[in-house]
């Protein structure tokens, strides 16, 4: 307990590359939850111990293939209700999950546990530039209410500038279903 | 004839390959076809032409790895395996490793009290909001009223692997009497009551409509929104933190504890049997092993042999596959929840009282890939066994 600021943790943990399960790594954090304003996003210090691993080849092969479609890519439900992801769907579900993690830290409390529950949607946006662009609408489970919430988010990504969600808003739930 | 995995690394060698499809004298047949170097391309190779195949990737140094040595052995196989399934019609052909509709289910239930009559009956404890049965799974060798265990899967209706899990647990259990020295000893003593679809109404709601709906699907008086939170309805602490009193909410409690006719009707049946000596009830995801109680953090009265009990259980669990359960109370490990389950059969007198949150913790959560169904069967089966062992060993 920080008096008038807020909670801080300090976290020990393991960090499993979700490809690879032998190939894991020691990572040290602070997390600082702040008192009151729920609308500011928990502060979070970080120290990986050691490297991560080198993705460049799969990356920049994603990447050629996605810059050498005809038509933009669609997508929707990845994966689908039995669970199954194509090959070819597997980066985009595994950067939905990137992207979605950083909504989660965004809107995070000491009450809440977010989980991407699954890509309801995904549109390729053709840019003129060396990035490529995806429109998501993503469904978060949110474990403490149960609540599936859907979202958008807008995503940017290039092998060597990373990803970035320029855009994000929680959409409504349709009460009808 | 042989079946090849080619791995490329760059369109040149992508380029190759394409070059070796047009080649139709080789009469190459491709399972996946050259097109883009982050896949790989499958080809299915005639005899006379697989070392022409090999000498060609070697020479350009193309990576490959053979994912079928000999198909007609394969399709041998195949061929035996399906005239043996054909042959005895009784044991259907109902595939434990995929998910099922409501009716597929149900059907399966039919076979199985066929197939085991001796062991096997089906009841009816009641029917659901939109009137569908729910039904239960007797297992027994005789007696009249035998101590019993309950076992309850799909209370929320998106979590498809329980369903799958329960159905596959239900096999188990009949075909392991007269084979398995413990379940046979524990059913020569005992009886199991196993409910595969506590809330079919939701399932049948999950493959037509909404994929992710976890409530029940009755209507709320002056409310758009539909269903209850089975898991919050029940007479335990009803009412108190843990719930919403929001009908759009999905963890709603509803208007009163048991107002949901499927939990009614489970209450019903415990009541009116009188000796159940377990409740176990099966959820997921989280990989969890918990006790009560949910609706308040104290702990139970028992709370010494319950996670003693259900360590072991996790325990063995783990010794299958290495999947890690978290054991506590729910309150402890999860949130502060009323109106739950096992909080309102411990209460009622039901000391062994366990929730499973079964797989995964989060990367495909309530969709989980069906080939990870039959290993999520078979370990959850051994957490299960471990505490059933421990009932029968220690009657109250």
């Amino acid at each position: 307990d920080i008096d008038d600021v807020g909670h801080k943790y300090h976290l020990e943990l393991v960090l499993e590359d979700v490809l690879d399960k032998d190939s894991t790594v020691n990572c040290t954090a602070e997390v600082l939850y702040h008192l009151g304003n729920k609308n500011i996003a928990p502060d979070v210090q970080f120290t990986i111990e050691g490297e991560l691993k080198n993705t460049d080849e799969a990356d920049n092969m994603f990447y050629n293939r996605i810059k050498s479609l005809e038509k933009e890519l669609v997508a929707e439900n990845i994966p689908d209700s039995h669970g199954n992801v194509s090959p070819e769907m597997e980066p985009i579900h595994l950067l939905a999950w990137v992207a979605s993690g950083y909504v989660i830290w965004q809107n995070s409390t000491e009450n809440t546990k977010f989980q991407l529950a699954q890509i309801k949607h995904v549109k390729q946006v053709k840019r003129s530039d060396e990035y490529l662009e995806f429109d998501y609408m993503i469904l978060l489970h949110e474990m403490v209410s149960q609540e599936i919430i859907p979202w958008q988010m807008t995503v940017l990504w290039h092998p060597q500038h990373g990803v970035q969600v320029t855009q994000d808003s929680r959409q409504p739930k349709h009460a009808s279903e | 004839h042989q079946v090849l995995r080619i791995k490329t690394r760059n369109e040149e060698e992508v380029k190759k390959l394409q070059l070796l499809e047009s080649l139709e004298h080789l009469a190459l047949d491709f399972w996946i076809n050259p097109s883009t170097p982050d896949l790989p391309v499958d080809v299915r190779i005639p005899a006379n032409s697989v070392q022409a195949v090999k000498a060609f990737l070697e020479s350009y140094g193309i990576e490959y790895s053979i994912l079928i040595e000999d198909l007609q052995v394969v399709l041998d196989k195949e061929k035996e395996d399906m005239a043996y399934s054909q042959r005895d019609r009784s044991s259907d052909s109902f595939n434990y490793g995929t998910y099922h509709t409501l009716d597929s289910i149900y059907a399966e239930l039919d076979h199985l009290a066929s197939e085991y009559g001796h062991i096997v009956s089906k009841l009816q404890i009641g029917v659901s909001y939109e009137k569908r049965p729910l039904y239960v799974l007797k297992f027994s060798t005789g007696g009249s009223n035998r101590p019993a265990i309950w076992i309850d899967a799909g209370i929320h209706s998106r979590e498809w692997v329980t369903h799958a899990t329960a159905i596959w647990i239900a096999r188990k259990i009949a075909s392991d009497y007269g084979t398995s020295p413990s379940i046979t000893s524990l059913l020569n003593k005992m009886d199991i009551f196993l409910l595969t679809v506590s809330n079919p109404d939701g399932y049948v709601f999950t493959h037509t409509t909404n994929r992710m709906w976890r409530k029940t699907r009755s209507k709320n008086q002056g409310s758009p929104c539909v269903g209850v939170d089975p898991n919050r309805n029940w007479d335990a602490g009803f009412g108190g933190p843990g719930a919403s009193s929001n009908p759009c909410s999905d963890s709603y409690r509803g208007p009163s504890a048991n107002s949901e006719v499927e939990v009614k009707s489970v209450v019903n049946f415990i009541k009116n049997h009188g000796n159940i000596q377990a409740f176990l009830t099966l959820h997921s995801y989280s990989q969890l092993l918990m006790y009560p109680y949910g609706y308040k953090c104290t702990e139970p009265a028992d709370y010494a042999e319950l996670d003693a009990l259900g360590r072991a259980a996790a325990s063995s669990i783990q010794s299958l596959y290495g999947t890690t359960f978290t054991v506590g109370s729910i309150c402890t490990t999860i949130y502060q929840a009323s109106g739950g389950s096992i909080d309102w059969s411990y209460d009622y007198g039901i000391k062994y009282s366990f929730a499973f949150e079964l797989r995964d913790t989060g990367r495909y959560g309530f969709l989980l890939p069906a080939s990870q169904i039959i290993p999520t069967a078979e370990e959850t089966w051994l957490g299960l066994k471990k505490i059933m062992e421990h009932v029968r060993d220690n009657p109250y």
